[in-house]
């Protein structure tokens, strides 16, 4: 087709020039409008998008402040850290993150149902704000990650710092262990300051020095693309790392116990009733706390929480249980202080009838003084005691020295334990007392109850004269002051007091449980003896059904006898007392007692090595112990079984004033009666 | 009477302006893709430039009345290829829009259709100017330009498709339509779109949910209303100065949607500002003056009513992507003529100048 221009100039009309100039006018009309509008984005919201756009591409990640370490009192390392990598999901780079649940859970190895409550938990949360799902990931679960980063944007890893814990339960139970702050802490007041994903302590000292221990998790501002790749960094907030905890337990002590207490069911607690630092303390079984810092597995938590012998639970400090015989120090006390054991003798046929009920003790002990009734642990002398004294009384020493009442030791859940008394009947259960229940207190049997430290603190302040301390597993002047006084403000309990005691009184008690230790006959403790230590202590079998208390039948298995000690080196203003449970394991004297002398052995041995005046004790050597001469002191009548005169070891308080140096070490002539 | 023109009637001032903002828009396409995977856009924008220019000058060279006459043709042809695009075309983003020529060229018929409708428009109505419009004649011209448009809607591609109407709406404004018809239109429309606004079922999900999305665009943050506001927060924290070349967060943060094509007005305005946007807004305001200046000086009618049909689309394409880059107006996927990246954008806009240098030259022709 050939254009012919003349058939375009056969017209000679044109546009209108009005209607050309209406077009640039309309040109011009849409060009102030668009100048208007960016006047309006760029001058006067200029301020805002500005905000906007560093909110865009500014994304805080945390930096998580290493948790304080965890020493032992002469600075050995108890709970360190290590490196690890943990998996974060970034809800911004997620498409449909509820889409990608069953390939991260798969990926991941975590139960589905785990990512979604997860996911649940930070609904509440900004966006921009990563949630940990899985710390500690495998090299296998990091290789998903990688190989996974275009299906799954939304995945992060970090490195972190992980707790590292002694293994197979090393002391779990005091140190406790760290884990995710759960949705019903957030609730309660005390996580005030806790958001989502703060890893905190959850038990033990982990969860008493929380705060101190925690530090202050820091912040980077990282610069982020859209995709929340980073492709700078603006600034952070350094993480300040939590402060290191230096406990008041001593290792080498602590090995001890745990040794002793292995395939035990129970507790041991060593405590120096000086200041009340808590030298050792075990409960046994034991739990791995590594698996609550990484990764706790379903079967291992239903494992714990079912076994019939709690693992998690402390015994030392939650173990609410019958004293059994050890409760006879506390018995002689009252006794004592009362002025009514003093001169009491009471003839022992294997037990006796109170209230018209027969009430049986395990041997024909013959006349029985306060002296012998210790030592022998005579059922019959303290059935009669306790008759004599009644309930009240009984309650009124038991409560001076701290039994039902929480010690106030600083880690959380302790037991309070229970002192009965006419009161506390009427208060729990709106009941009178009865007379014939005072019979079983005298023997710590019936519904007194106590923890292994309450009787640890207990014989801690008999022994001293009356000086009882709040025991602790930190030192409270290393604390920052305002922080020493909170702790004992959230731990109440009897603490630091003084009570009046009679000297010779406690030194009676004191002089007869280290009688009980020594092979004066006395079948209680004396298989337990150290020799080259002054040892004393008091067993107890508290037995679990009551039809035959006082009598020799142990029963099996769950219905065994408890078994007690609890003891103390040396007898006077001791340095150390250990109390010792072990659940079903008869007697307190073969079951429980072993276990108190291993570990003062090793206190005493080290106490020496450290003052440079160990001497190697000679084998065949009697035990330097004084003996008291009770025989002479407490008169008998004779016909009573004597106990079977053996060669008196020599007396020799010049090794013990050489070993032990010292006014606490007290000539024990000085207190007889 | 001169048959040829001379370069000395070439529009140098036209060809200088739209020369600044090839420049500006290649700067800008390079910073956009700086650290992206399309880090070469800013080459191969030369590359278009550059065959686009020749393509300006060849068809310079070709009387315009030529390009009249063959318009049917070219019209025929448009449509078979908008079947065909249907039928062979290249899915890209849930449009059918692309036909693959091999070698990794696209062909895309429905820019080029712009340019058609442009010369059938002007060759439908300059032989009806000087009469009163009648409704056959406008009725024909609706139909003209409706079935290609259909055809891109079921493409679907809206923003295309939209961009046909400016040509109709000048060729009837200059061919001569009376304020009565215009009216009339005038309601029709208004009544027929908001009907289908109503049912709402003549547009794809995401057509709808691109039109929703401007009336509140923070209900949803990740679709259309993200880049919305991605936009807004690109051009509005550039402030008056901009935060210079290769600096805007938005931009280099990949926040703003494709920054290189559609939104290349927001990452201009990020990184230089109100200034530097004001002087993009002038150098149009130049253009378009220039445009119907020569409009004015054309030798004829069909020269008019071609150069008036190119300063329509591109008035429109401006507003609209401006508008959308700024909140006013919907995302609609209209390319910013002579800055956006893109091959077929830059070939119908520098074809289309390159008629109205025809026409230019052609003025003194009579």
């Amino acid at each position: 087709m050939i254009a012919n221009p003349d058939r375009y100039n056969a017209r000679e009309e044109k546009v209108s020039p009005g209607k050309l100039h209406a077009t640039q006018y309309i040109v011009v009309l849409v060009l102030v409008v668009l100048a208007t509008g960016m006047w309006r984005l760029q001058v006067l919201g200029a301020d805002s998008y500005r905000q906007l756009a560093e909110a865009n591409r500014i994304r805080k990640d945390p930096v998580r402040a290493p948790r304080g370490k965890i020493f032992d009192r002469e600075g050995r390392i108890l709970v360190d850290n290590y490196p690890s990598v943990s998996c974060y999901l970034l809800r911004e780079q997620a498409k449909d993150v509820q889409a990608d649940v069953p390939m991260i859970a798969r990926g991941l190895n975590l139960p589905v149902e785990q990512v979604e409550t997860t996911l649940r938990r930070y609904q509440i949360t900004p966006k921009y704000e990563s949630i940990l799902l899985k710390q500690d990931i495998t090299q296998d679960e990091q290789a998903f990650i990688e190989a996974h980063r275009n299906e799954l944007p939304e995945l992060e890893t970090r490195d972190d710092q992980r707790r590292l814990y002694p293994r197979d339960g090393f002391a779990a139970h005091l140190i406790g262990y760290v884990g995710e702050v759960s949705e019903e802490d957030l609730n309660s007041s005390k996580y005030d300051f806790y958001e989502p994903g703060d890893v905190v302590g959850k038990s033990g000292v982990e969860e008493t020095y929380d705060s101190l221990l925690r530090g202050v998790d820091g912040s980077r501002d990282v610069v982020v693309d859209s995709h929340g790749r980073e492709v700078g960094q603006l600034g952070q907030q350094l993480a300040v790392p939590g402060k290191d905890l230096r406990l008041t337990i001593d290792l080498d002590l602590q090995r001890v116990a745990e040794q002793a207490m292995e395939g035990k069911n129970g507790a041991l607690v060593a405590m120096d009733p000086h200041t009340g630092e808590i030298l050792a303390m075990v409960s046994r079984p034991a739990f791995d706390p590594n698996q609550f810092a990484v990764r706790l597995t379903r079967s291992y938590w239903s494992q714990l929480v079912n076994d019939p012998d709690h693992p998690l639970m402390n015994k030392a400090i939650q173990a609410q249980l019958a004293p059994g015989s050890t409760f006879k120090i506390i018995m002689s006390l009252a006794g004592l202080e009362e002025n009514v054991a003093q001169d009491m003798r009471v003839m022992c046929n294997g037990g006796g009838t109170f209230y018209g009920r027969f009430f049986a003790c395990d041997h024909h002990h013959g006349m029985v003084d306060i002296d012998h009734a210790i030592p022998w642990s005579c059922d019959t002398y303290y059935y009669t005691l306790a008759e004599k004294l009644g309930i009240d009384t009984i309650a009124k020493y038991g409560t001076e020295v701290g039994l039902g009442q929480k010690t106030g030791i600083d880690l959380p859940d302790e037991a309070t334990g229970t002192m009965p008394s006419t009161a506390w009947k009427l208060r729990t259960q709106h009941e009178k007392w009865y007379a014939g229940e005072t019979i079983s207190v005298g023997i710590g049997q019936g519904s007194v109850q106590v923890t292994p430290l309450q009787l640890a603190r207990a014989l801690s302040g008999i022994a001293s004269g009356g000086v009882l301390k709040r025991p602790h597993v930190v030192f409270p002047d290393e604390l920052p002051p305002d922080m020493g006084s909170a702790i004992a403000a959230s731990y109440p309990g009897s603490g630091d007091r003084t009570i009046p005691l009679t000297t010779p009184n406690w030194e009676t008690i004191t002089d007869a449980m280290a009688q009980t230790m020594l092979p004066g006959g006395y079948d209680t403790g004396a298989a337990v003896r150290l020799e080259g230590i002054d040892f004393a202590g008091k067993t107890g079998t508290a037995q679990l059904v009551n039809h035959s208390i006082g009598g020799n039948n142990l029963l099996t298995g769950a219905a065994r006898a408890n078994a007690w000690f609890v003891g103390m080196a040396p007898r006077r203003n001791p340095d150390i007392v250990v109390a010792v449970l072990c659940e079903h394991g008869g007697w307190g004297a073969t079951a429980a007692a072993p276990l108190a002398a291993q570990v003062i052995n090793a206190f005493v041995t080290k106490q020496r090595r450290r003052e440079g005046n160990l001497i190697q004790v000679s084998a065949p050597k009697p035990a330097a112990v004084p003996a008291i001469s009770q025989p002479s002191s407490s008169p008998q009548p004779s016909g009573l079984p004597q106990p079977p005169s053996q060669p008196k070891p020599p007396t020799a308080p010049a090794d013990i004033s050489m070993i032990e140096p010292g006014p606490r070490v007290a000539g024990p002539e000085s207190n007889q009666h | 009477m001169r048959r040829f023109s001379s370069f000395r009637d070439f529009d140098w001032m036209l060809l200088t302006l739209v020369l600044l903002i090839s420049v500006i828009s290649v700067l800008e396409i390079k910073s956009a893709t700086l650290n992206t995977k399309f880090h070469g856009f800013g080459e191969k924008q030369i590359g278009f430039l550059l065959i686009g220019l020749l393509l300006m000058f060849l068809i310079s060279f070709v009387d315009y009345h030529r390009l009249v006459d063959i318009a049917p043709w070219a019209y025929g042809v448009s449509l078979l290829a908008l079947v065909a695009v249907l039928k062979v075309g290249t899915k890209v983003m849930g449009g059918r829009r692309w036909i693959n020529l091999g070698g990794g060229v696209h062909f895309q018929p429905s820019e080029w259709v712009k340019l058609v409708l442009i010369l059938m428009m002007a060759r439908f109505f300059w032989g009806r100017v000087g009469r009163d419009l009648s409704w056959t004649d406008i009725g024909k011209a609706f139909a003209l330009v409706c079935i290609p448009m259909a055809l891109v809607l079921k493409q679907p591609d809206l923003g295309t498709a939209l961009t046909y109407f400016p040509a109709l709406v000048v060729g009837l404004f200059l061919g001569g339509i009376r304020i009565k018809q215009f009216a009339i239109l005038l309601l029709g429309f208004t009544l027929l779109g908001g009907g289908a606004w109503m049912s709402g079922k003549r547009l794809k999900p995401y057509q709808m949910a691109r039109l929703t999305s401007f009336l509140d665009p923070a209900s949803d943050p990740r679709g259309a209303g993200y880049q919305l506001l991605q936009s807004k927060i690109a051009v509005g924290s550039g402030g008056i100065w901009g935060k210079g070349a290769n600096k805007g967060t938005q931009t280099q943060g990949d926040f703003l949607p494709i920054p290189y094509t559609d939104f290349i007005f927001a990452a201009f305005c990020e990184e230089h500002g109100f200034v530097g946007g004001m002087g993009i807004l002038l150098i149009y305001f130049l253009i378009l003056t220039r445009l119907i200046q020569n409009a004015q000086q054309a030798s004829d009618l069909p020269g008019t009513f071609i150069v008036m049909g190119v300063v329509s689309v591109m008035l429109f394409q401006i507003v609209v992507n401006i508008g959308m880059v700024l909140g006013l107006m919907p995302v609609t996927g209209i390319p910013l003529p002579l800055m956006s990246y893109g091959g077929s954008s830059v070939l119908f806009t520098l074809l289309a100048l390159g008629i109205v240098m025809n026409i230019r030259m052609r003025r003194f022709v009579n």
